[in-house]
């Protein structure tokens, strides 16, 4: 029986996992390959949510949905870049996260001013309501889609980067960027690439997110905060390390939620432990991230050089 | 020489008197209006014009103004809209007020300089008890009342165990609290979520393993609306009662939609009543706003009838407060959820109801009173509010 919960409990934390990492693998490329703080990359997973939740209002079709949640994401992020952000490269981080920031304040106003300050719901497309069956504890079929999903598009990014020439690319441009620019590769045109496919995958993982949760403005921040924390413990600028460490927190994140709690019970008072454990469940995975800063700075996984 | 001057001195004088009368009386409106959170305020705000506007502009007899304040669910700007109404403005009323919190920031500034405040919403506990004043008029309910109808019903229906979860701050703990006051089973785990936590898988989780009898939320806003949806998702609606008390309400059930169904949920009033003011407060709300109103619309109208029958009671001499204080005290008007009276704090005596979330006769998903838990009821901290 406990088993059980404890395999669902994994199973949770693992659908939050691939929906942090797909938020975190775009954030984790531009920040390794172009130095670049991004905090607006929030507001493209919050647009995402928005466009798609529109799109499928409209038509009705989640697939139209993902197309418009990606593509509008991505057409987004090219303009950023293009428009603003490119400019910003070569100048500190300070620099970069006042104008990032600035751009979170004009996107959650932007959304507010077109979809209203209520939140926007949208259902669980049709054939994937309901449960299933878990030996004995039902787990919502839609959960297991998002997992699904996340797991392809990481395997999908993983021979992107490892087996095509853009992939090498990227990988080159991130270790020794002038040499690659040495070589004849157009460097901007690559930063652009790059920070549109994350840009996609941000505004993908809002809309996977949309059927569970709210679609709000701000939805963006506290999300963000999370996947700074899985970049900076996977290690910076890597995929796998963007990967595994959205695995990492969301399962201590959710085991820690269910179980910590309980734990507390059995060796604190019912009151004590009434206060403390929702506290220090929501630290667990800065608690994880500092451990891990002091023991490995450069994270669990980070990007092979040489 | 002498009778002329005085004549033109009694013209004089009774010039500020006939300037009186033409402009009208200034109250003062503070709710929140913006962020996720501003259609309780919206709410609250369309059910007192309702009236305000039935009446051509007036209430007991006498022309209003009604200025709108957002206090944007922040301590520090409640305050200075407050102080710019009182000192600015010189509104003798302020009515509304959204959040407990808020609600705690601006009782003293507002009550101390002995302007009436009409609360149309929160009932923090505080201010029903030992801080209570004779300023402060709450028509809506304690906080406490809310959950504690849901309890006496968990009660009643014989449930042994019931988990209980809410947001991990004060307002969620207050109300497991009231709901564990009448019910005598066992509450077998509070959970507590963090504030913005938008995701209950985890919790979800816990809550199919544990199959307790019954399950008491308290989830406000956009909150409620993800708890329920994704508590179906799962596949818990229908297996497991789900009580609650500030989830389902008009607000949050058109995002809700079949998810809520068969949720049940405690409060002073529902749409369906049928005494006459309710039904035709219910008819009038849908007209204008083509949407059924929720029980913060209904809390401020019986606002806006209290004023009504006290500001005609004293002629719209509202600058004479002891008479006008008895006015209000007397509350003698026809409310949406009956008789209304109240108490020793300034807090209603009333009946507390159990609704079903089900569809309404034209199909809509809205509020079905079920049962009728607590009659009469008086909210626990009376005793302590020195007020006779």
């Amino acid at each position: 029986m406990s088993v059980i919960v404890l395999l669902t409990q994994l199973l949770n934390g693992v659908q939050l996992g691939v929906l942090l990492f797909l938020l975190s693998a775009g954030l984790t490329l531009v920040f390794g390959i172009m130095n670049f703080i991004n905090l607006s990359h929030g507001s493209l997973y919050m647009l995402g949510a928005y466009f798609g939740a529109a799109a499928y209002t409209a038509t009705g079709s989640f697939l139209l949905a993902v197309v418009a949640a990606t593509g509008g994401s991505l057409l987004l992020g090219l303009i950023v870049e293009r428009v603003a952000l490119a400019r910003l490269y070569a100048r500190e981080h300070l620099d970069q996260v006042l104008a990032t920031f600035g751009l979170i304040l004009i996107f959650n106003e932007v959304a507010r001013v077109t979809w209203g300050p209520s939140s926007v719901y949208i259902d669980v497309p049709g054939t994937l309501v309901g449960a299933v069956d878990l030996l004995g504890l039902s787990y919502p079929r839609y959960r297991l889609f998002i997992i699904g999903v996340g797991v392809a598009v990481a395997v999908a990014l993983y021979l992107l980067i490892h087996r095509t020439r853009l992939g090498m690319l990227i990988r080159a441009g991130a270790s020794v960027p002038t040499m690659v620019g040495a070589l004849g590769v157009n460097l901007a045109r690559l930063n652009a690439l790059v920070f549109a496919l994350g840009a996609a995958l941000a505004g993908l993982a809002g809309l996977l997110a949309a059927p569970l949760m709210s679609v709000q403005p701000g939805m963006g921040e506290p999300i963000l905060i999370v996947a700074l924390v899985v970049i900076v413990t996977g290690g910076i600028g890597s995929i796998r390390g963007a990967f595994y460490g959205a695995l990492i927190v969301g399962i201590v994140d959710t085991v820690g939620r269910a179980f910590l709690p309980e734990l507390l019970r059995l060796m604190l008072s019912p009151s004590l432990a009434r206060a403390a454990g929702p506290a220090l469940a929501s630290m667990l995975i800065y608690l994880v991230m500092a451990g891990v800063l002091a023991l490995r700075p450069q994270g669990l996984f980070p990007v092979k050089h040489g | 020489m002498i009778r002329r001057l005085c004549v033109l001195t009694a013209v004089m004088l009774s010039l500020p008197a006939l300037v009186r009368a033409e402009t009208p009386l200034k109250i003062g409106f503070v709710a929140e209006f913006s962020g996720p959170q501003g259609a309780l305020g919206q709410d609250q705000f369309d059910g007192f014009m309702l009236l305000v506007e039935r009446n051509g502009g007036k209430l007991g007899g006498i022309p209003v103004q009604i200025l709108k304040e957002d206090s944007q669910l922040k301590p520090d700007v409640a305050n200075q809209v407050v102080q710019k109404l009182i000192e600015r403005e010189r509104v003798p009323i302020i009515v509304g007020l959204t959040f407990s919190n808020i609600m705690m920031a601006v009782h003293k500034p507002i009550t101390e300089k002995e302007v009436f405040l009409i609360g149309t919403n929160a009932g923090p506990s505080p201010i029903a008890g030992a801080q209570c004043s004779p300023y402060q008029f709450i028509v809506s309910w304690q906080n406490d009342t809310q959950a504690e109808v849901v309890g006496q019903y968990a009660q009643e229906k014989g449930y042994k165990k019931v988990v209980a979860l809410a947001p991990n701050y004060q307002a969620g703990k207050d109300f497991v609290a009231g709901f564990r006051r009448l019910f005598k089973g066992e509450v077998t785990d509070e959970i507590y979520t963090p504030l913005n936590q938008l995701d209950f898988s985890a919790e979800l989780t816990q809550l199919a393993a544990r199959k307790p009898d019954a399950v008491f939320i308290f989830y406000p806003g956009a909150l409620g609306i993800n708890f329920v949806r994704q508590f179906q998702q799962a596949g818990l609606l229908g297996k497991l009662p789900l009580l609650s008390t500030s989830t389902a309400d008009g607000l949050n059930l058109p995002a809700q939609k079949e998810a809520a169904l068969g949720m049940i949920s405690g409060t002073f009033w529902g749409p369906d009543f049928a005494n006459p003011v309710s039904r035709q407060f219910v008819e009038d709300f849908e007209k204008k706003f083509k949407r059924i109103p929720s029980q913060y619309a209904a809390q401020s109208f019986d606002g806006a009838l209290l004023l009504d029958s006290a500001i005609a009671k004293v002629r719209g001499n509202v600058a004479d407060k002891p008479a006008f204080m008895a006015a209000l005290k007397a509350a003698n008007f026809k409310s949406v959820r009956g008789s209304f009276r109240f108490n020793n704090n300034h807090f209603p005596i009333q009946d507390m109801h159990v609704f079903e979330v089900a569809k309404d006769a034209k199909g809509r998903i809205s509020l079905k009173t079920v049962a009728t838990p607590l009659k009469d009821h008086q909210d626990p901290y009376h005793t302590l509010c020195s007020l006779k």
